[in-house]
């Protein structure tokens, strides 16, 4: 490690949780429908789509409208992926996507994972990029965000049985930040040199001689969304890690700024929509935390390299560099990747298959925390709010007072609910994994023998069910067990969340406000903070200790005493 | 029920309109008045003829070239097939991208790395090998060398092409990049314009 490194990484985390704050803020008012300036679009659209803006929702009419909305996400997407050879916008005449392959995808960017299955360059045309995955990856973040709205709302005031409207918070989440902010930095990417173009492939004569073709296509507008949505399909298979994408290492700065700042805001925006500002600020100091740690620790574990290749005889520092780019080195690069993972956004500016097996294990357990620092847009903020409940309740059980979280009691129900949603995703991942190393298929699919094979399939199986997309890429994932078991556990992953999170925020919305007494365990102080982040770790991460002992922690002893397979 | 399914079905298809196609579209067209070089892939263009992008690396070894004579950039795991159907290496084809996927302990991986390594000592000389000389990169298409590594090569790159050592070691700290505020990246060097700039001294 170096003080450069450290000191980079302080940079943008300063800059991201000072950015945070107004941005918080500035939602909230999205929220609560004060911001003007979209109105007459607004209107327009409302009427064109037959939306009645005035309509208030129950939480069952929003999971019946989140439900509706992704099954036509998913038929659509799938639509144009089996037609994309006779649509527009295909100058590399790209054929068909395979019927497995493109369920997979469909499913994949429906669901905010984004998970690339598919190779791009070869099998994804500039129109399938941008009227199919880059307006889901509006679209879904949206969502998540509406969702988080719907829970916040759930603590404003007591006997609440709406909790507004989805396709209202959509729309304006969509024109009055997404689309802003999506465009602002999209300029700011091309002017670094991220490419904005309908030409087909580049033609070039090298210097030393013969011909290469230069893929290229509408990438900024598609990796800025790409970023602020925390989705994280890349325009092309090697995602952030390619030069056009990401080519210097202030863009990669910029994109980590991208990925966490809407994750950090959201609880800003949660202290102002209750009136509790205190009480985000604590939400927002244990993701930060977290976030901190797993980055300095990703960090420490690839600038320590792989001793048999020192062994060989290739420089000690600046570390692991196999996977990794130059300009962005050891400390971008691991910054890089813990943002993806800490977030749902799974972009890749280095290959996570070629880490260290610890700075392997930092990503896959900042997704098997759920990822709440800071999370998806939305998805982290009802994520870390589902293990606030749990942590009054153990304070509860452990004192005796009934537990209560900003003003709400909570009881038998939501703990059961928030409990439901955690364990779904465990089941899942580790029943996903351990059956396809099972199978003939399953072992197939691995690239790497020993332990890190193990880990390959565990970090597939992880990112699926939490919607992240990040791989170790190294896992052949078009097969008929992959393509639609993973589908199948990014849409449990999903729902099995979504749904438990909307019903717990319709049963607080019920429940009376209650004042503060002395006898409600605070939940805006240091002591919260940190028996939060117990919380997080043994409920979300001990479940997995021993499959990650197995895998990654087997494979840093034994790359210590120098063995390979 | 009916209802629900027009507001949901019509919110996905207006939205691919707008932001699916007009949006792109619109910002396309834009990009291409207010930066059309970076837009279009920053081509680089020298007596006419394009040489290459000066975001993406490529290659300079392989039959018909005298490597020798040109600083190397690292080695890219990028693989194409032959016409006969096999897995061959296609290093730097920016058609495709991606990284080797070898993990730490891939016994695969560590053979070619030793291999590298003593490549490199037998071109540049004993000693520990920088790290990114012999490492693939993620994208398969890195454009930098670390200043480091582009030093070690540089005797033998001028004597190669019969200029002065002082003269290509000064020309390699001249191309470096530096940090950013001094503390945001590494400082590499960019092998396709370090090397554009070696053919213009021998042209000299």
């Amino acid at each position: 490690m170096t003080l450069h490194g450290l000191g980079a990484m302080t940079l943008v985390l300063v800059f991201v949780l000072a950015a945070a704050v107004p941005l918080g803020r500035y939602i909230a008012s999205i929220f609560r429908g004060d911001i003007g300036f979209a109105r007459p679009i607004e209107r327009g659209f409302y009427r064109l789509c037959g939306i009645d803006p005035a309509r208030q929702m129950g939480w069952q009419a929003y999971a019946i409208a989140l439900l509706l909305l992704s099954a036509i996400h998913v038929l659509l997407l799938y639509a144009i992926l089996r037609l994309q050879n006779d649509l527009p916008f295909n100058p590399q005449h790209i054929p068909a996507m395979a019927p497995m392959l493109a369920f997979n995808t469909a499913v994949s960017f429906a669901t905010n994972t984004n998970w690339q299955a598919y190779t791009p360059e070869a099998q994804i045309s500039n129109g399938a990029q941008m009227f199919g995955l880059m307006v889901h990856m509006f679209l879904s973040a949206a969502a998540g965000m509406a969702v988080a709205a719907a829970l916040m709302r759930a603590f404003v005031r007591g006997g609440l049985t709406t909790l507004g409207n989805i396709y209202v918070d959509m729309t304006r989440i969509t024109l009055c930040l997404l689309v802003p902010m999506a465009l602002i930095a999209a300029i700011l990417l091309l002017y670094a040199g991220v490419p904005q173009t309908f030409a087909p492939f580049a033609s070039v004569h090298p210097l030393a001689g013969g011909v290469q073709t230069i893929a290229r296509g509408p990438v900024a507008l598609q990796e800025a969304i790409k970023e602020l949505g925390t989705n994280g399909g890349g325009f092309f298979n090697a995602n952030s890690a390619h030069p056009f994408e990401n080519p210097t290492a202030l863009t990669n700065c910029f994109e980590i700024v991208l990925m966490l700042v809407i994750g950090f805001a959201l609880p800003i925006t949660l202290g102002q929509m209750i009136g509790r500002p205190r009480d985000g600020i604590a939400l927002f100091a244990a993701m930060a935390l977290i976030l901190g740690f797993a980055m300095v620790g990703d960090y420490a574990a690839e600038a320590g390299n792989n001793p048999i290749l020192v062994h060989a005889g290739i420089a000690a520092q600046p570390g692991n560099m196999v996977g990794k780019e130059v300009r962005f080195g050891i400390a971008q690069s691991t910054m890089f990747n813990s943002a993806a993972t800490g977030t749902s956004t799974g972009a890749v500016d280095s290959v996570t298959d070629s880490d260290t097996p610890l700075g392997g294990l930092v990503p896959l357990f900042l997704m098997q925390l759920d990822e709440v620092a800071p999370g998806g847009v939305g998805s982290g903020l009802y994520g870390i709010v589902l293990f606030a409940l749990l942590a009054v309740f153990v304070a509860g059980l452990m004192v005796g007072r009934t537990p209560e979280y900003l003003g709400k009691k909570i009881q038998a129900r939501e703990i059961k609910l928030a409990m439901l949603a955690i364990l779904v995703q465990t089941i899942f991942i580790l029943a996903g994994a351990g059956f396809s190393l099972l199978t003939t298929s399953g072992i197939g699919s691995l690239s790497n023998a020993g332990p890190h094979g193990l880990t390959e399939m565990l970090y597939g199986w992880t990112s699926a069910t939490e919607n992240n997309g990040s791989a170790f890429a190294g896992l052949s994932a078009n097969t008929p067990l992959l393509d639609y078991g993973l589908g199948m556990a990014m849409l449990f992953g999903r729902f099995a969340v979504l749904i438990p999170v909307l019903a717990i925020a319709g049963s607080l919305a019920l429940k009376p406000k209650l004042p503060s007494s002395s006898g409600t365990f605070p939940t805006d102080g240091g002591l919260f903070i940190g028996l939060l982040i117990g919380v997080i770790i043994i409920l979300g991460g001990l479940q997995f200790m021993p499959a990650d002992t197995l895998g990654p922690l087997a494979e840093q002893y034994l790359m210590n005493a120098g063995k390979s397979f | 029920m009916i209802r629900e399914i027009r507001s949901a079905l019509s919110l996905v298809l207006v939205s691919t309109l707008v932001l699916g196609i007009l949006l792109p579209m619109g910002f396309t067209e834009l990009a291409q008045l207010v930066a059309p070089f970076e837009a279009n892939g920053s081509l680089l263009t020298v007596k006419g003829r394009v040489i290459g992008s000066a975001l993406i690396g490529q290659n300079f070894s392989g039959p018909g070239i005298d490597a020798a004579r040109w600083f190397q950039p690292r080695p890219s795991a990028l693989t194409g097939t032959n016409a006969k159907g096999q897995t061959i290496a296609s290093p730097y084809d920016a058609s495709e991208s991606g990284g080797s996927n070898a993990g730490p302990t891939n016994k695969n991986m560590i053979d070619h790395v030793r291999a590298r390594i003593a490549a490199y000592r037998a071109a540049y000389g004993p000693g520990p090998v920088p790290d990114d000389a012999v490492t693939s990169s993620g994208s398969g298409l890195d454009p930098d060398i670390s200043v480091a590594n582009a030093l070690r090569q540089a005797p033998s790159v001028a004597q190669a092409r019969h200029l002065p050592i002082l003269l290509v070691r000064h020309l390699v700290r001249q191309s470096a990049t530096h940090r950013w505020l001094g503390v945001i990246g590494t400082p590499h060097v960019n092998v396709l314009k370090l090397n554009l700039a070696l053919t213009e001294l021998n042209a000299r």
